[in-house]
């Protein structure tokens, strides 16, 4: 081989180990974690400040919504420990107490875990409403009263 | 009924598919016109069957035949008749029915259009796509059987995924997306072909491929770009792109077949990188299994992510088949894939071709690690990870940036050689127009460097682009004394390829600047109103009008009324609306957009009171938006320009044994028009 060709191996290596480093540095710095509620608060210290994907339900009674400063606070739970959210959004349309939430963002030294996105969780496969979480039942008031819906 | 013929359809094409595949080792004794008929015949059969079986399970969902499972699955009487139609691309099995037909498609295509050259290079392609068809039919006809039997035969069923019927990009997006995913199939088939037959010596093969991935990439940058709009009309979120798994895997593909485009140039010019084209090649077709892996493995949650069983496997499988055959033809025909050119200057085309690829298939590692970190984590650490934007957004940005000016660098420089007074002289007023395009942005928009970055480059190649039409159409107009306009036509004309290529630079280039016009200048506003309040939104007012419910067969709507005001007066009235599906209990918004060259107002209905006294509103300001559509639509443009030019002349002599031709210095056709540099 000539030196030439040395020389491009050389240079290869370096740059591709170069690459690879600074590709797994950035990927190390942005991993966002998967936790539940519980998961989060063992991590003590290392919870803090840190982008976490946190998933629960909507503690049952803990939903306060101000519609006029749109600030939506709940706490979250998974049956063990709840932490408490808040995020500057509207609730989701079929929010409420006991449904399966994934929130992502920043667990605050104050306590609130500062949510940036929430997402409902929903099952892909259909499933019957419970009483009382009939999604019609959110939109009967709005429907034109000739066309009542069924029930 | 319906049952049986799909069913059967299905059955004899993979036996026809294999057949193909077994008896072209027989025919190839018998000679070469043997060998083509059969693999001819072969694969028009192959065509007609799938197409067979495609109109049989569109006329199973337009009939409601719930015994059919795949019906079952995804029909429903209520959906409306076109929403119907598309939901056989709506799951699993229908998708890789379609999937199967779209490839025996290409196949047909590509064997009928090349029916007339010689050689067994086409009849080998013939039998690595039948061969392809064979694995996706064996899905087909075991695990994922569209044509399944439900007994009882129910009454109805739950009607496709609501997000997948509830915009008409729907019928837009899915379909192009397989033409280029599935087109891929078509410049690997080629390789392997060439490869086996021993036309990888010479670089015919390449030529007649160029066009078929051109194409291909035409209809996945189309249909990525579709995705977007889909993404952005549908989801709510007033935003296109978020590295989702999904969305990388049809990018994955596009960055490695982009960089083939360009890295052909060099081969058929100089004869250098015919190891790495085969490369890209192999590469661009593992990407699109992974992607398929991916989307159809459930190992990911998202909205292509269809829920199944064991079929990852079966991909799993398939990818390793790949890489392994054609790692080992790669490695048994080293010698015939050696280069033969050298690169004579540094400061030359050839060079911003080799640090393009370079760049491409870094932004494709960089993409692929993001990607599958999670899984593996998941399935090494045991912890649930994904991969953040920023670590995207950070990676990419300074790839994104020389990818712009290299757009801008290559099409200024001259093949072979250049020197540095010539770059600079060239490289001058393009450089200039960004120097003042990045003090501009700083002072008077931004003080957000990646954004005057993203200007300062985009300004830089759109000038040199534009510039070689420039100075095409100024030489034509000197030499033959044309009018401005027939010049640039006939510039264009004379030249597709090459000024095609240069019109897909300045569609990237809108692209680019929509993206990072409208990620830097995003805003938000949110606010409750009550009817009649108003809130104020960029120099607008918006004023609640009403909130009204409406009923349709599959679905029910709620909407609110706004009025768009400006200086008291009534400029626009928009209506965003939540859509209630009947068997899915959280809502599928359709926001309302309002688009301007200049940008969009997208107003999301967040939440609503139930007596309908008020309404929570999203808006979203995004300048330049619809520059992305634009740019898209250009790109595309420029893919079909350069399509269009004249076929290359026929090779119909075959040449597999003859000595290694010296490659000319310019084997193209097609002739520079006149430099002025």
């Amino acid at each position: 081989m000539t030196d030439k060709g040395k020389y491009g191996i050389v240079a290869a290596v370096v740059i591709v180990g170069a690459f690879g480093y600074l590709l797994l540095g950035g990927i190390g710095n942005n991993l966002v974690y998967f936790l539940t509620p519980q998961e989060l608060l063992a991590r003590e210290q290392r919870g803090f400040d840190v982008p976490v994907r946190l998933g629960g339900q909507v503690k049952p009674g803990s939903v306060q919504w101000n519609a006029q400063a749109i600030d939506l606070r709940f706490e979250l739970t998974d049956g063990v420990k709840s932490v408490a959210v808040r995020a500057h959004s509207a609730p989701p349309a079929m929010f409420r107490d006991g449904q399966g939430v994934v929130v992502e963002g920043r667990y605050g030294r104050d306590g609130v875990f500062a949510a940036e996105e929430l997402m409902v969780k929903h099952n892909e496969e259909y499933r019957a409403p419970k009483p009382g979480e009939k999604p019609s039942e959110m939109y009967r008031s709005l429907m034109p009263k000739t066309t009542t819906p069924r029930t | 009924m319906t049952r049986l013929v799909g069913y059967d359809a299905l059955a004899v094409a993979l036996a026809v598919a294999l057949f193909g595949v077994l008896a072209a080792a027989f025919a190839a004794r018998r000679g070469e016109a043997a060998l083509g008929a059969l693999v001819r015949g072969s694969v028009f059969t192959l065509f007609g069957l799938t197409s067979v079986a495609v109109l049989a399970m569109v006329f199973a969902l337009v009939s409601h035949d719930f015994s059919i499972s795949y019906v079952a699955q995804v029909g429903s009487r209520s959906t409306p008749l076109f929403f119907t139609i598309i939901s056989l691309w709506g799951a699993l099995e229908g998708s890789i029915l379609f999937w199967v037909w779209v490839l025996s498609l290409w196949a047909a295509l590509v064997v009928w259009r090349n029916r007339e050259i010689s050689g067994r290079l086409i009849p080998y392609t013939g039998i690595v796509l039948l061969g392809i068809s064979a694995f996706f039919l064996i899905l087909l006809v075991g695990p994922a059987n569209p044509f399944g039997l439900v007994t009882p035969v129910p009454s109805d069923g739950p009607g496709p995924n609501p997000l997948l019927q509830n915009h008409v990009l729907m019928a837009v997006h899915p379909p192009l997306l397989y033409l280029g995913y599935v087109g891929m199939s078509v410049p690997f088939a080629f390789a392997i072909a060439a490869l086996i037959s021993g036309d990888a010596r010479q670089d015919r093969w390449l030529r007649l491929t160029r066009r078929w991935t051109l194409l291909a990439w035409g209809f996945l940058t189309a249909a990525i770009v579709a995705g977007m709009w889909w993404s952005y009309e549908v989801l709510g979120w007033g935003g296109y792109w978020a590295w989702d798994p999904v969305e990388n895997a049809s990018f994955l593909p596009w960055l490695t077949a982009t960089a083939f485009l360009h890295s052909v140039m060099v081969q058929e010019r100089r004869g250098m990188l015919r190891l790495w084209n085969v490369n890209l090649i192999v590469s661009t077709y593992a990407l699109t299994i992974l992607g398929t892996f991916l989307t159809r493995s459930g190992v990911l949650s998202s909205v292509h992510a269809f829920t199944t069983g064991t079929i990852g496997y079966y991909f799993l499988a398939f990818i390793a088949v790949v890489l392994l055959v054609s790692l080992v033809l790669v490695a048994g025909h080293s010698e015939s894939l050696r280069g033969e050119g050298r690169l004579d200057a540094p400061i030359a085309r050839e060079t911003v071709f080799l640090l393009n690829n370079l760049f491409l298939t870094a932004f494709m590692f960089t993409v692929l690690l993001g990607t599958l970190f999670p899984l593996v984590a998941e399935a090494v650490r045991g912890v649930k990870v994904s991969v953040g934007e920023p670590f995207f957004n950070r990676m990419t940005l300074p790839l994104c940036a020389a990818l712009l000016f290299l757009m801008g660098v290559g099409p200024a420089l001259p093949w072979r050689r250049s020197d540095l007074a010539q770059a600079r002289a060239k490289l001058l007023l393009p450089g200039g127009v960004a120097l003042v395009v990045a003090v501009l942005s700083a002072v008077l928009l931004t003080r957000n460097a990646y954004a005057v970055a993203a200007f300062a480059f985009a300004a830089f190649a759109i000038v040199c682009n534009v510039r070689e039409y420039w100075l095409g159409a100024a030489a034509r107009r000197r030499a033959h004394g044309e009018a401005p306009a027939t010049a640039l036509v006939n510039l264009i004309a004379a030249n597709r390829r090459r000024y095609g290529g240069y019109l897909a630079h300045i569609g990237v280039v809108a692209i680019a600047l929509g993206v990072a016009a409208s990620s830097a200048f995003r805003k938000e506003h949110d606010a409750t109103l009550k009817r009649g309040e108003k809130m104020s939104v960029a120099g607008f007012e918006l004023q609640l009008d009403s909130l009204w419910g409406r009923e349709e067969p599959q679905r029910a709507v709620v909407g609110a009324t706004l009025r768009l005001m400006h200086d008291g007066r009534e400029v626009d009235r928009l209506t965003p609306r939540m859509n209630f599906y009947r068997t899915q209990d959280q809502p599928v918004p359709t926001p309302a957009v309002r688009s301007r060259l200049w940008g969009d107002l997208y107003l999301n209905l967040m939440a609503f009171e139930q007596d309908g006294s008020s309404a929570t509103i999203r808006a979203i300001t995004e300048p330049l938006v619809p520059w992305i559509w634009i740019g898209g639509g250009i790109v595309c443009l420029g893919a079909l320009v350069a399509l269009s030019g004249p076929a290359r002349k026929r090779v119909p002599v075959h040449e597999t044994t003859g000595p290694e031709r010296e490659p000319s210095p310019l084997p193209l056709p097609e002739l520079e028009p006149a430099r002025t540099a």
